[in-house]
């Protein structure tokens, strides 16, 4: 355990109905690290973030964000609080052009100079984003889609992002692409990331601690470095390269309609 | 030249009645584009603001404008307080249950009308009322031109809302994407509690534009089927599309009160919807693709 991580998750677990998604997960992001938590298909990934972004309610367990617990809190005020959650499949909204979308990222902020800056920011990380400015995002590329969407969360200022699976359905030159930006992003805006993925490969290459998640449990973690030459690591993540293009999931936020 | 201008004064005073429909619509659309609820008592949000300006403007002696404008605003917050206490309520119900609630909603404003205002008509004098227009050999009346501009001024003020401002653009994001609404921050209920108010402020908006050219009574909300009427034909999902409906809707209605036998004026709107329902059933203006929920 190190000290005074950003976030600290303990022990929670959630269930869809009444089926439990995940196991008693514990982890931690220390302040300013990139962390990865690597899964097949149906982990439990997802349902990781959720509960940690608020959007889910875990059944127990407590997750602490910048020192504050934040379980049972509505999403858009963990938000507030600075995490910003980047969903699976891109989620944008696709009838407001690109710098709407950009503004709406920036919705909890007032300060119209340093939006401007940061919207600035952005383009200089996807200058394709300036060229589509003025489009709207629902006629982008899965890629730029990609892009935006996690250009909006940085629009919000955050001290966590939460990004789920960042590579799901991109060209692997897209994906290296991708992931060098989130490895500026870490480096140049101090920002700490939790990200979940497949694609074990880049996962690895580009955090510095990995969790390993199996079926709702985690079953290993690790200095990424460490995890990457471990023999089994190799055999079962590191063999198969394919990011597994899946159809966009939908899921019922449950938790949301009921509240 | 007779039956021209004779025309040209049926399509207007359909124009004008379609206004209100649309208008109408309009609510339907904003609460159906956020929220997937359909508001049945749509029409007697109308006659709530009717009633409202009528008791501020008649019984209370208020100046025709400010008394407006009070009965609007009051309506707004109405329409607020009643998403945010009664209907938020039923989210995640089967849509069965909201359609129950809403209708069963109509009910209660009916009879909390005629209890409050009688079953009986009223009217309140305003500023358009028995004045006509003469343009050349056709005379328009007041009453009529009034509705078709207030419905200009108030498309143009929600264009301009919900396109420029900040919350206005989040109540589009709002409607368009929950999820990722939620995750930058935005307070997705409270702003669908808003698209409420506006929905029930742009009804009473109706009522009012209304009251120069019909009396007002406490069954006038069932105006609201021909708005329903005018968005299914505009594509429910539509703004633009729901205006449009009911312009045509009223136009028809009009001509068909004129051209045709006596009583199918008021079937106009049924045929025009199971037309719609049969030929186009995704309307004359459906988005092109579908929101996520
Ligand atoms: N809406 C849902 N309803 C029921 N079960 C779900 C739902 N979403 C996910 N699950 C289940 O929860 C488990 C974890 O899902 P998820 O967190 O989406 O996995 P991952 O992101 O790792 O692919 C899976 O077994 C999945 O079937
Ligand atoms: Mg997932």
């Amino acid at each position: 355990m190190s000290v005074d991580p950003i976030l600290r998750v303990s022990n929670i677990e959630t269930y869809y109905g009444q089926i439990q998604a995940i196991r008693s997960v514990s982890l931690e992001v220390p302040r300013g690290r990139i962390v990865a938590v690597l899964g097949a298909n149906g982990a439990g990934k997802s349902t990781i973030l959720r509960t940690v972004s608020g959007l889910m309610d875990p059944e127990r367990g407590s997750v602490s964000f910048d020192g504050k617990d934040i379980v049972h809190m509505a999403p858009d005020l963990v938000m507030r609080r600075g995490m910003c959650h980047v969903p699976e499949g891109r989620e944008i909204f696709p009838f407001l052009t690109v710098s709407d979308n950009l503004a709406m990222g920036a919705y909890t902020r007032r300060d119209i100079d340093g939006i401007a800056r940061d919207m600035d920011v952005c383009f200089s990380y996807f200058p394709v984003l300036r060229e589509r400015a003025s489009q709207r995002a629902g006629l982008l590329s899965g890629g730029e889609q990609q892009m935006l969407a996690i250009s909006r969360a940085l629009m919000g200022r955050p001290k966590l992002l939460l990004l789920d699976e960042p590579s799901l359905g991109l060209s692997p030159i897209l994906v290296t692409q991708i992931f060098n930006i989130i490895r500026r992003i870490n480096q140049e805006q101090g920002v700490s990331i939790l990200l979940v993925e497949q694609n074990a490969h880049i996962a690895l290459k580009t955090a510095d601690y990995g969790y390993i998640l199996e079926v709702g449990r985690i079953v290993l973690q690790d200095e990424c470095r460490v995890l990457l030459e471990r023999e089994d690591i190799r055999e079962f993540y590191l063999g198969q390269k394919d990011t597994g293009v899946r159809g966009a999931r939908r899921w019922k936020r449950k938790k949301l309609w009921r509240s | 030249m007779e039956d021209a201008a004779r025309l040209l004064q049926l399509v207007i005073n359909g124009a004008a009645g379609g206004c209100i429909y649309g208008v109408i619509a309009l609510g339907f659309v904003l609460i159906y584009k956020a929220s997937e609820m359909i508001n049945f008592a749509q029409g007697d949000l109308m006659m709530l603001g009717g009633f409202v300006a009528f008791s501020l403007i008649a019984g209370m002696g208020l100046n025709y404008w400010v008394g407006a404008a009070l009965a609007i605003a009051i309506m707004a917050v109405f329409g607020f307080l009643l998403d945010s206490v009664v209907l938020r309520r039923v989210i995640g119900q089967p849509q069965f249950a909201v359609i129950m609630l809403t209708l069963g909603l109509g009910f209660i404003f009916r009879a909390a009308a005629g209890i409050s205002f009688g079953y009986g008509s009223v009217t309140f004098v305003t500023p358009f009322t028995n004045k006509v227009e003469n343009f050349g050999d056709i005379a328009i009346g007041q009453d009529s031109l009034s509705i078709v501009f207030g419905t200009v001024v108030l498309c143009a003020v929600l264009y301009a809302f919900f396109s420029k401002t900040r919350i206005g653009i989040a109540m589009q994001a709002a409607s368009q994407n929950q999820l990722a609404a939620y995750c930058m921050g935005i307070p997705v209920r409270t702003i669908f509690s808003l698209i409420w108010g506006i929905s029930a402020a742009a009804s009473a908006v109706a009522g009012i534009l209304l009251a120069p050219s019909t009396v007002l009574d406490v069954n006038m909300g069932f105006l609201g089927f021909k708005a329903f009427a005018a968005a299914v034909l505009g594509g429910f999902g539509s703004i633009p599309g729901a205006l449009v409906g009911g312009v045509v809707i009223g136009i028809v209605e009009q001509l068909a009160g004129y051209y045709l036998p006596a009583g199918f004026q008021d079937v106009t709107w049924n045929s025009m919807l199971l037309l719609v329902l049969i030929v186009r059933p995704q309307g004359l203006f459906a988005e092109t693709q579908r929101k996520k929920v």
